[in-house]
């Protein structure tokens, strides 16, 4: 038996070294890959603006778009016009939304989760507050709550909040009966069913949700700040349009998405803390809503 | 010989050496005596719906403290269903069922359940899963270190303590949950077919480390199987059940010598037992 533990033991060590190597000769050429074609886009892009003589208020140059860039972050963090008092504002909105939306999408997900009965009461609820296009309501919660952060705070947490709160009824929906069977032979409480199995089981789920509710937060920040604001990435995107400094307004599109991509790196760090133990071909679930 | 299903089979036993009773039994206690009674124990699921189906039919019977006992039968005769009233996870519809005298009214403390599948939650190491039983019991945290550590040993996984269940293989997943069902130190440890999954090879050592397990924690095990030579090999006693309703229709003794080694099973009093029991079930009909 000793034998057969240490096999058990060394086998798997064995079959990820496979793996590593395997997986090392070929991701090299990727992104390398990537790499290349970056620079090829760029180059066509530059290159096509040039030969074909297009107007830089139509599609701008690469080269404006840099120049766009440094102008907007070369002055000091607090200049009016400048990129850094306006993604300084769209970053906390969509931070301070996605918190509030997520926590709240959480809490309620957990409490729904609690009884049966209280779900099937609440499900046709949910999906018809679901299915309504969010976007829609921002004008109005605009109207409520001012030109200010609170608007945009609410906005985005509206539109946070369902992803989160799907996701986690789902993940609550889908613990294994043999585990709370298992707790229930030790005469577990419900809350200790809830700590130590269920909450777990769920986490993958949520994460899923977490992630999604990225994607909308940065979203729901830009749609407030069309509808009305008097400082933030939205805004200026509008002025810039109006100046027909496309050029400007691609440098701020840049900005948004390296924002989006911070977001969810941020989140994929917690949530590799998180879901160690999870095998890595199970980490990325795609959830159905 | 054909027993009728309500003869306990407590007296046909071979009695267990004087040791084999514990010592948890303070005084004077009257040996051999029933640790488990179950009496004309009947179980109907969907009760009074169109689905109504009767799992368990009239069963009865009884098992001593420190008795290995085997049950047998083909899928779908009620063997989990009266593993699970036993663990008092599942109520029950008529008859009565009482452990050490007193009625089984839901879970209690002094049973350890090892299910089909070794069920290890996988965010928490070996060694934190064997301790479940501890936090949700709320014993002493550093007795019940102690003490998984000397059952993971038992079940030969000293090493294996902070890995992950996934880096370890089904049967070593197996042990580990066999530790952690002992950890609160029941008296009874009741197993759902739990090498089941595992592979022949695999299962005959687990077959060996569970008779030496038995040996060494002097629990009273029920176990449920597949496997006839299985249910033989590990069993003082052996409860067949057949389906359709779910009852209990033999109770075959295997007073065969112990500790038992798989060179026994080769033997024609091994043979004949479990011929026993195979005829059995080939002249009721159905075994898969
Ligand atoms: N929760 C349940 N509801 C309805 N029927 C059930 C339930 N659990 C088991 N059964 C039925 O009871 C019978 C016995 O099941 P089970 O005890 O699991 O059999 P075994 O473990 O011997 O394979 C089966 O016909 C099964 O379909
Ligand atoms: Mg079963």
């Amino acid at each position: 038996m000793a034998e057969i533990a240490t096999l058990d033991a060394s086998a798997p060590r064995t079959g990820q070294a496979i793996a590593t190597k395997r997986r090392r000769r070929r991701s090299i050429p990727a992104k390398v890959y990537s790499l290349i074609l970056l620079v090829l886009l760029i180059a066509v892009w530059e290159g096509s603006v040039r030969l074909f003589h297009v107007p830089s208020w139509l599609i701008p140059s690469v080269s404006d778009i840099v120049v766009a860039l440094w102008n907007g972050f070369a002055v000091s963090p607090l200049a009016r016009d400048g990129f850094w008092l306006h993604s300084f504002v769209t970053i906390s909105e969509t931070v301070l939304g996605y918190f509030v939306g997520c926590g709240l999408g959480l809490a309620l997900g957990v409490a729904i989760s609690q009884t049966d009965k209280l779900e099937a009461v609440l499900r046709p609820y949910v999906v018809a507050f679901q299915s309504l296009p969010k976007v829609a309501v921002a004008p109005i919660i605009v109207l409520w709550l001012g030109f200010g952060l609170a608007s945009k705070v609410a906005i985005i947490a509206l539109l946070t909040f369902f992803p989160v709160l799907i996701t986690c009824l789902a993940g609550f929906k889908a613990v294994e009966p043999e585990r709370i069977d298992l707790l229930r032979s030790l005469s577990a409480s419900r809350w200790h069913i809830f700590t130590k199995v269920k909450f777990w089981t769920a986490l993958p789920f949520i994460f899923a949700g977490l992630e999604m509710a990225a994607a909308f937060a940065v979203v729901g920040a830009i749609v407030g700040e069309f509808i009305g604001a008097q400082s933030g990435l939205g805004v200026l995107i509008l002025q810039l349009d109006s100046a027909m400094d496309v050029g400007g307004s691609f440098a701020v599109f840049i900005i948004l998405s390296l924002i989006g991509v911070g977001l969810s790196a941020v989140i994929r760090v917690v949530e590799a803390r998180v879901l160690y133990w999870l095998p890595k071909d199970q980490a990325r679930r795609s959830i159905n809503l | 010989m054909i027993l009728t299903p309500s003869v306990p089979y407590s007296d046909r036993m071979p009695s267990r050496p004087p040791d084999g009773d514990d010592s948890r039994q303070p005084g004077p206690s009257p040996s051999p005596r029933d640790l488990i009674r179950i009496d004309h124990l009947r179980k109907v699921f969907g009760d009074g719906t169109p689905n109504e189906l009767l799992a368990l039919d009239d069963v009865s019977c009884s098992i001593q403290e420190g008795d290995f006992v085997s049950i047998v039968g083909p899928s779908g005769c009620g063997k989990s269903t009266l593993l699970r009233i036993l663990a008092g996870l599942l109520d029950y519809s008529d008859g009565s069922v009482t452990l050490d005298g007193a009625p089984v009214q839901g879970t209690r403390r002094d049973i350890g359940v090892v299910f089909q599948n070794p069920v290890l939650l996988p965010w928490r190491t070996i060694l934190d899963n064997v301790l479940l039983p501890a936090e949700v019991l709320g014993l002493d945290m550093n007795a019940a270190r102690v003490r998984a550590r000397a059952l993971l040993a038992m079940v030969r996984l000293e090493g294996f303590e902070n890995r992950l269940p996934s880096q370890l293989s089904g049967g070593m997943q197996q042990r580990a949950s066999i530790a952690r069902a002992l950890l609160h130190d029941p008296r009874i440890l009741l197993m759902d077919e739990p090498f089941g999954a595992l592979d022949a090879m695999t299962r005959e050592q687990m077959n060996l480390e569970l008779q030496r397990i038995w040996t060494e924690s002097r629990k009273t095990i029920v176990l449920i199987t597949h496997s006839i030579p299985e249910a033989v090999f590990l069993g003082d006693v052996v409860l067949v059940m057949t389906a359709r309703p779910g009852a209990l229709r033999r109770v075959v003794p295997i007073d065969l010598p112990r500790p038992r080694t798989m060179a026994l099973t080769a033997t024609p009093e091994f043979g004949e037992r479990a011929q026993e029991i195979r005829a059995f079930f080939n002249h009721a009909g159905s075994f898969d």
